[in-house]
């Protein structure tokens, strides 16, 4: 189904049109409201005039994490603070967090996102959507609540967690659509093995996975174990938070991105230039209607392409592969993103740790693991074992409070994590996804 | 008074118990009293050797993480209730034992005990005014 006729199934050339005519209202807006783009503009010597064609937006200076990070917490916002309603935010790459704020329109915007999302999975009025997101920060929660809420359908905010409540939650309360990560849907197919419950006696009828990478295998073994349709859906909190691209029922075949509300670009990461059509390259966004915390050209580091072929649901609206992997070392560890310089961030605030770390990443029991591994050094060594297993338990503590996402820290001996080329090789990731 | 005692960190993994061995073989260093202590993921080996400066040395060359810690050595009557008079005066002096072990002595027919306490200073002087014997660390190291 689709939830806007009128804007989902708009001819290509109206709907660029209709881009063009945000874009330039989007670069007026920016320029006047934040210094920071301001500024940038300026360097890259190109005034909000110079924006005559959607070709033209690639005169504009790409945003990066790197860009938030500096403006953290509120810099880039671009409205007065007063118009700004809610404040989500995800990692950031060091000990602060990636802020992003919404206004009252933004907040509006994003629930007709995600009813637009909820409805091309087969959604609709009536429907119990058992919201297994997490809500708080993570935007996935409260996104995809807001979303259900505009469809229509009634929702069951259980946030992640306690796998067998919700079991039981489903069985009660005859959840239909189904929202989590993908490897939380099958963790939840695991527990219902050993509660013996038998998924053909649930209502689910479709699951709407997203926030972690995972791969047609995992989509099959989610249909056959859970008994549903499975669909992936795409966001980034930065960008908007979940539903800014979702597949289709009818084809589960690459993510329709709203275009109406987003410009996608694919570049080659190493050069900033686009890719020639169809091949992969790093996903770039900018956002054309969000008002309290708009971005230009954001650079995602996901990798993917874009499908410009025609859909058989009937969007008009360009589809991107589903993302294959990404241009630096950032880690989703059970749906949060996790980056190596965070952990390396919290050892360095420790004394006597040694910043020789690794992490590595293991699915158990369809749920992620992630156990770093410390290096011992002479100075945090004891004799004691519960002085040790003390600084173990600090260090997860410690991580835990910073990412959010719980890890088993073990303690290795000195110069046992390879070296390669004077650079450690500071991420194993054994998932098979 | 105090007995100086080396600890190594050792994982989990196996051959690496062999490994400290062998290196402190090579160096023709002998092992006077030891006890490890294990964890689901990691190891403290402590012992108490005749030279205590080369294994240190030995061990850190081969790239192990090696403590040195000061513990005490004390002398009991290899007999029932030996073990049971320390600990008593050390309960009634609130004196905590972090951890202990003990070997026999074949020729003299007495226990040794190595005890590291939470407070060492205070330690000695009541085990001493307990009239317990505390052995001087050369001794043990020549044994």
């Amino acid at each position: 189904m689709i939830w806007n006729e009128e804007f989902e199934t708009l001819p290509r050339e109206a709907l660029e049109a209709l881009q063009l005519k945000r874009l330039k209202n989007l670069v007026e807006r920016v320029t006047t409201a934040v210094p920071y783009y301001r500024k940038k503009m300026d360097e890259a010597g190109v005034r909000p005039a110079d924006i005559k064609s959607l070709a033209d937006l690639r005169k504009l200076p790409f945003t990066t994490k790197e860009d938030l990070r500096l403006n953290y917490p509120f810099g880039l916002f671009a409205v007065p603070f007063e118009k700004v309603v809610r404040i989500h935010a995800s990692s950031g790459t060091t000990g602060k967090p990636t802020v992003v704020g919404y206004t009252k329109t933004d907040i509006e915007s994003w629930a007709e996102l995600m009813a637009r999302t909820l409805a091309a999975g087969g959604a609709h009025k009536g429907d119990v959507v058992h919201n297994a997101y997490g809500y708080g920060l993570f935007t996935g929660g409260l996104g995809a609540h807001y979303g259900a809420e505009k469809l229509g359908a009634a929702v069951i905010p259980i946030s992640g967690g306690n796998s067998k409540r919700q079991i039981m939650i489903m069985q009660d309360f005859g959840s239909t659509v189904l929202l989590c990560t993908p490897s939380y849907a099958l963790n939840l197919a695991d527990v219902m093995k050993e509660m013996q419950v038998d998924p053909k006696t649930l209502k689910l009828r479709v699951g709407l996975f997203g926030a972690e990478p995972w791969s047609e295998n995992m989509r099959q073994e989610i249909e056959a174990r859970l008994n549903i349709k499975a669909l992936d859906i795409f966001g980034l909190s930065e960008v908007m938070g979940p539903g800014v691209a979702s597949e289709c029922i009818e084809e589960q075949h690459g993510l329709h991105i709203f275009e109406d509300f987003f410009i996608p670009e694919i570049i080659d990461p190493e050069t900033g230039e686009p890719v020639p059509h169809g091949e992969e390259g790093e996903l770039v966004f900018t956002t054309l209607t969000k008002e309290a915390f708009p971005v230009i050209r954001y650079r995602t580091k996901d990798i993917s392409r874009l499908i410009t072929e025609p859909c058989s649901c009937g969007r008009t609206f360009y589809r991107m592969q589903r993302i294959t992997g990404r241009t630096d070392d950032m880690l989703i560890i059970r749906g949060v993103n996790v980056f190596p310089s965070q952990i390396e961030h919290v050892l360095m605030s420790i004394e006597g740790v040694e910043p020789h770390y690794q992490i590595i990443v293991d699915r158990q029991a369809s749920l992620d693991v992630m156990e770093v591994q410390v290096e011992v050094s002479e100075q945090i060594f004891s004799d004691e074992i519960k002085v040790l297993e003390k600084l173990g338990k600090m260090i997860e503590r410690e991580i835990k409070d910073l990412l959010g996402v719980s890890c088993k820290v073990k303690l290795v001996e000195p110069k046992t994590i390879q070296r390669s080329e004077g650079k450690a090789k500071r991420v194993i990731d054994n998932r098979k996804l | 008074m105090k007995v100086e005692q080396i600890s190594i960190f050792l994982e989990n993994k196996s051959g690496r118990l062999a490994e400290v061995a062998g290196v402190l073989a090579t160096a023709g260093i002998n092992i006077r009293a030891l006890s490890l202590a294990d964890t689901t993921d990691f190891g403290i080996l402590r012992l108490i050797v005749n030279d205590t400066e080369k294994a240190q040395q030995v061990l850190k060359e081969s790239g192990f993480t090696v403590g040195k810690t000061e513990v005490i050595g004390v002398e009991v009557a290899d007999k029932p209730g030996g073990l049971a008079a320390i600990l008593n005066v050390m309960k009634e002096n609130n004196i905590n034992v972090e951890y202990m072990y003990a070997f026999v002595q074949k020729s003299a027919g007495n226990a040794i005990i190595i005890f590291r306490f939470d407070e060492l200073e205070k330690a000695i002087d009541v085990l001493q005014k307990s009239g317990i014997r505390i052995m001087r660390g050369e001794d043990i190291y020549a044994l």
